[in-house]
């Protein structure tokens, strides 16, 4: 059956949340008014105030009260309304956080998660548009999650939860209203996908399209354009997860390809397409490289509010079209 | 035999009319003799670090809590390892109360295996997360959010305990110890919040550094005491009110006056923004010792050579902790990628600085 992301998340928390008495989620607007985005609709009425809590407009605060809760034996689940306000609360996701484990000697753990809508939404501007994957993405003891499906939201956001580690789990608010299809496999209780395993969404044999989160709808998109218009066949893989990083998988499609293009709406900047490149082209993966492998990226600016000029900012279907062309020889 | 002894009345803050900690506590030999073993231990510890720093046995950030030790000794007196806690860099003396152990302490400044955090932690991130201390936090102020989330926990938990969280007051000026405080007040948090006002954030005196210098203040709604931190019994006796007040009323503030006789750290004399008659006036007035030494010998609990056998010994101690830890490796190359994460197993094996050529 058919299901949005924002119910696969909602359903993933439910499940959780009746699973262990551990498990509380807070931050703004979690509790009575059903979430700023609604993904925590309905949680409030059924376990009331001592698991769903409410908080004052104060990150770094609650932020560091979830870090403190989980290292006494809670499992939190910390809500950033977005991902744009966590940088008022950075210090308690790297500092307090991931690295907790290392600076004990392996002593303490903080089963925290953290997550919100990530990345660029519709017209709200430069404060509120941004990725942060590839920010969160290079700090050692976290891992970061970037689901696109409900499959993976369900999915991924259940492993985050049973996980001890830390978690920065980045969702994308476009995709809330999404529906997709999730399998009997996937709506049941106990449904968790591995930590730092990619899915290949899309075979082919042509070259290789490295994405995440909501790019990887488009990236679909644009290999059924390429294979429609141009004959090229794309692989598309669904990272899933950008730290772990499942270097395996785009070795072996390489492999396959021998061309590579990565796909994110972040910053060109020391960003996750760059990282992946530098993986492959560093690894005997390079061999099998015919072409320069391309990034695909936000452009690298603050966001425009303007809407064509948020479109111009933002990786676009024909965008990843011209850049499988060029690295297939066929522009 | 047990005595009484009076304490020293605090200032308060929004606490109703003859609610707060007694004019007098009761306490026996035993127990004075070993707040002075304690207070002893922590003082040669401190002094001896000194030296190794100056020796380069411990390298990088050291920031001493010599002339504060009253503050974790009389607050241990009141609280069990179940009460949680968490401090900010300047460490040690807590992590002696809950760890007991000097040579594991030394181990961890020096950076071998044998130490507290098997040598990966240093100074500031000493941790004893069996016995709910959480460190041993570098980053000013972030504690203060992180020990109210343990106060959380506890309240979760519906567990009879109380959660301290300890800063100083440079730290007393972060945005997040508001954002905290509102928060425990809001859900009514066991949480003790302790200022250690030792007058200098760094080099900055309280005045140029707060507008309101009286701390116990500064909660706002929530309630405060100022108590004199250089008495093990004034401050047993606060925390032991302070704890049973979080757990039925929720948080409260306390500020205690101390001093720290050290520099900042080891890159500060201590000197340029304080006066040397300053420091030798709060050495005469406000040393935690000298204080417990005069009490003990005012009330006959010991006699003074007893009191110089206890330092001999400890002195003995830090001297065997310090040939330990001196004797004790490094810790080996695979400790490097170990312990960053809870089941390794799960993640892919962390890079080297050269990933083409890592003996690991």
């Amino acid at each position: 059956r058919n299901m949005t992301v924002r119910d696969a998340l909602t359903s993933a928390m439910d499940e959780e949340l009746a699973r262990d008495p551990r498990v509380f989620l807070m931050g703004e607007e979690v509790g009575r008014y059903n979430g700023a985005y609604k993904v925590s609709r309905g949680l409030w009425d059924k376990y009331g105030d001592r698991r769903i809590r409410d908080t004052p407009i104060t990150e770094a605060g609650f932020a560091g009260i979830g870090v403190g809760a989980a290292m006494g034996g809670c499992v939190p689940i910390v809500e950033f309304m977005t991902w744009n306000f966590s940088m008022q609360a950075i210090d308690h996701v790297v500092n307090s956080a991931a690295k907790l484990r290392y600076m004990t000697g392996g002593t303490g753990s903080v089963p925290v998660v953290f997550r919100g809508p990530n990345g660029p939404a519709a017209g709200v501007a430069a404060q509120h548009s941004q990725c942060f994957a590839a920010w969160y993405g290079s700090v050692p003891g976290l891992k970061v999650l970037v689901p696109w499906s409900s499959e993976d939201a369900r999915g991924l956001l259940k492993a985050a939860i049973r996980d001890d580690n830390p978690v920065v789990f980045l969702e994308n608010e476009l995709l809330y209203g999404e529906e997709f299809f999730v399998s009997d496999a996937a709506l049941d209780k106990n449904f968790v996908l591995p930590i730092g395993k990619a899915k290949i969404e899309r075979e082919g044999t042509d070259v290789t399209i490295v994405t995440f989160s909501r790019m990887v709808g488009t990236s679909l998109k644009a290999a059924e354009e390429l294979a429609s218009k141009h004959g090229v066949n794309a692989e598309v893989i669904n990272l899933r997860s950008v730290r772990p990083l499942d270097v395996k998988t785009i070795k072996d499609s390489v492999a396959k390809t021998s061309r590579l293009v990565t796909v994110e709406e972040g910053w060109p900047h020391y960003g996750v397409g760059s990282e992946i490149i530098a993986s492959i082209t560093e690894s005997e993966a390079f061999d099998y490289l015919d072409a320069n492998p391309e990034r695909i990226t936000g452009a690298d600016i603050p966001m425009p509010y303007a809407k064509n000029l948020e479109a111009a900012a933002l990786p676009q279907i024909k965008d990843i079209v011209n850049a499988v062309l060029r690295t297939t020889f066929r522009s | 035999k047990v005595i009484e002894l009076p304490v020293r009345a605090p200032l308060t803050h929004l606490l109703p009319k003859g609610v707060g900690p007694r004019p007098t506590v009761k306490t026996t030999r035993t127990e004075a003799l070993n707040y002075f073993t304690d207070i002893a231990t922590i003082r040669r510890m401190e002094v001896s670090c000194d030296n190794l720093y100056k020796a380069k046995f411990i390298r990088g950030f050291l920031h001493l809590y010599d002339g504060q030790e009253g503050v974790c000794v009389g607050m241990e007196g009141a609280l069990t390892r179940e009460d949680m806690l968490i401090t900010a860099y300047r460490c040690h003396g807590n992590q002696y109360m809950r760890e007991r152990s000097v040579p594991k302490i030394i181990a961890e400044l020096m950076g071998r295996k044998t130490g507290s955090s098997k040598g990966k932690g240093g100074s500031m991130h000493l941790y004893d997360v069996p016995n709910n201390f959480f460190g041993g936090n570098g980053i000013v102020g972030a504690q203060a959010p992180v020990g109210t989330g343990l106060a959380l926990a506890l309240q979760y938990q519906g567990k009879k305990n109380c959660a301290i969280t300890m800063f100083g007051d440079g730290a007393a000026n972060q945005g997040q110890i508001f954002e905290a405080q509102n928060m425990a007040k809001l859900w009514k948090l066991p949480c003790i919040y302790v200022c250690e006002n030792n007058r200098y954030g760094m080099g900055t005196s309280v005045e140029r550094s707060s507008q309101n210098v009286n701390y116990y203040t500064r909660g706002d709604q929530i309630p405060g005491m100022k108590v004199w931190g250089v008495d093990v019994y004034t401050v047993r006796e606060a925390v032991r009110f302070a704890k049973e007040w979080a757990i039925n009323e929720g948080p409260i503030i306390l500020e205690f006056e101390t001093y720290r006789f050290h520099g900042h750290s080891m890159s500060d004399p201590g000197t340029s923004y304080r006066t040397k008659e300053e420091v030798s006036a709060m050495r005469d007035s406000s040393d935690p010792l000298e204080n417990l030494r005069k009490t003990i010998l005012d009330n006959k609990l010991a006699t003074e050579d007893e009191l110089s056998k206890i330092e001999k010994d400890a002195r003995v101690l830090v001297d065997e902790a310090i040939k330990f830890a001196q004797e004790s490796p490094e810790p080996e190359l695979s400790a490097l990628k170990a312990d960053i994460v809870k089941r390794p197993e799960e993640v892919p094996h962390p890079r080297g600085p050269d990933m083409k050529n890592d003996p690991l």
